[in-house]
């Protein structure tokens, strides 16, 4: 096994989310710690800073300022230091299109919002919790793709 | 180029880590899957070098009795799901607790605990992962997957697909494509 916290990062360029986000993953029975950034511009600096421990999954919003999830998710599947780690992309769009992109891509997760928080809080431990089947066992990353 | 290759994890595992083992000149044998028997303790420095070594190819020692327990439900599970037919028909709940000589409710206790997921649950999280490697690097058709992986039918492979990763069979196969297209 793997020593626990889990390291999760998320990047978002609404407070509001933001808290939601938080406050979501409090239903997860692992044991993990929670990193936040305002938008994908912060969260590449900080992922390319190699002093910084890196995390085993990000969350990222798709629409924000100054540098989107996609262009996000692009640069961390291209830096070899950054390429294995889990990626989660949500937002409010479902079109099949838009979601199949995503993951052609190079996302493991694709998350269509939902309004209600108790399904929030139901997806995103069921993210982690499967993400952490994907860390213990080895399983292959490269196939790992969820729509939820 | 591209090449679809064919492998047997269980085998590759098992040559790995005896010859990771013979080069720290430790006697002993991989017996089973995820068991080693050694003729001998070994010091303390060498077991920790073996840990080292070993972390390279991402194989851990599991050393508490729970992690024990549940490391061996895994494997029994990972076996039946990689052998043929006729062994994946049998009622996992009852094979698990004869193999493993304890009953089933202790063993899903444990396992949920430590996995944070029910056996149920992982053991359809790893059919599905059998799945896309079948759907990816070999030309079968879904009929002949729900065959061999001893599901009653193609609707309900796809549904638990479906269920389990949120897109189709077909649509993940697309994706995959696309995908092994745009990185190449």
């Amino acid at each position: 096994m793997r020593p626990t916290p889990i390291h999760i990062m998320l990047a978002d360029d609404d407070e509001d989310d933001r808290l939601f986000f938080k406050e979501a993953f409090e239903e997860v029975k692992i044991k993990y710690k929670i990193s936040t950034f305002n938008d994908g511009e912060q969260l590449m600096e900080h992922l390319y800073d190699a002093s910084n421990p890196l995390p085993d999954i990000i969350f990222l919003d798709l629409n924000m300022p100054r540098k989107s999830g996609i262009e996000c998710l692009k640069e961390i599947r291209n830096n070899e230091r950054l390429q294995k780690i889990s990626v989660a992309i949500y937002s409010t769009s479902s079109s099949e299109q838009d979601i199949e992109d995503t993951f052609v891509s190079g996302a493991n997760v694709y998350i269509k919002k939902p309004n209600d928080f108790n399904m929030l809080k139901k997806i995103l431990s069921d993210v982690v919790h499967i993400n952490w089947q994907y860390i213990t066992d080895g399983l292959n990353k490269d196939s790992f793709i969820l729509s939820l | 180029m591209e090449l679809y290759i064919k492998y047997n994890i269980d085998m590759m595992c098992k040559v790995l880590l005896q010859q990771q083992l013979d080069k720290f000149k430790i006697d002993c044998k991989v017996t089973e899957p995820g068991y080693v028997r050694f003729k001998e303790n070994i010091p303390m420095e060498t077991y920790n070098k073996l840990i080292d070594s070993l972390k390279e190819f991402g194989i851990e020692i599991v050393d508490n009795q729970k992690s024990i327990l549940v490391q061996k439900i895994k494997n029994t599970i990972i076996e039946m799901l990689y052998a043929d037919k006729g062994m994946q028909s049998l009622k996992i709940s009852t094979y698990l607790s004869e193999k493993l000589g304890e009953s089933y409710r202790t063993l899903s206790q444990a396992f949920s605990e430590v996995t944070f997921i029910s056996i149920e649950n992982f053991i359809i999280l790893h059919k599905i992962e059998r799945v896309k490697q079948l759907l990816l690097t070999e030309n079968i058709s879904l009929t002949e997957i729900s065959f061999t992986m001893n599901y009653s039918s193609v609707a309900y492979l796809s549904q638990q697909f479906k269920n389990i990763t949120g897109v189709t069979p077909t649509a993940f196969q697309k994706i995959m494509k696309q995908k092994r297209y745009t990185e190449s």
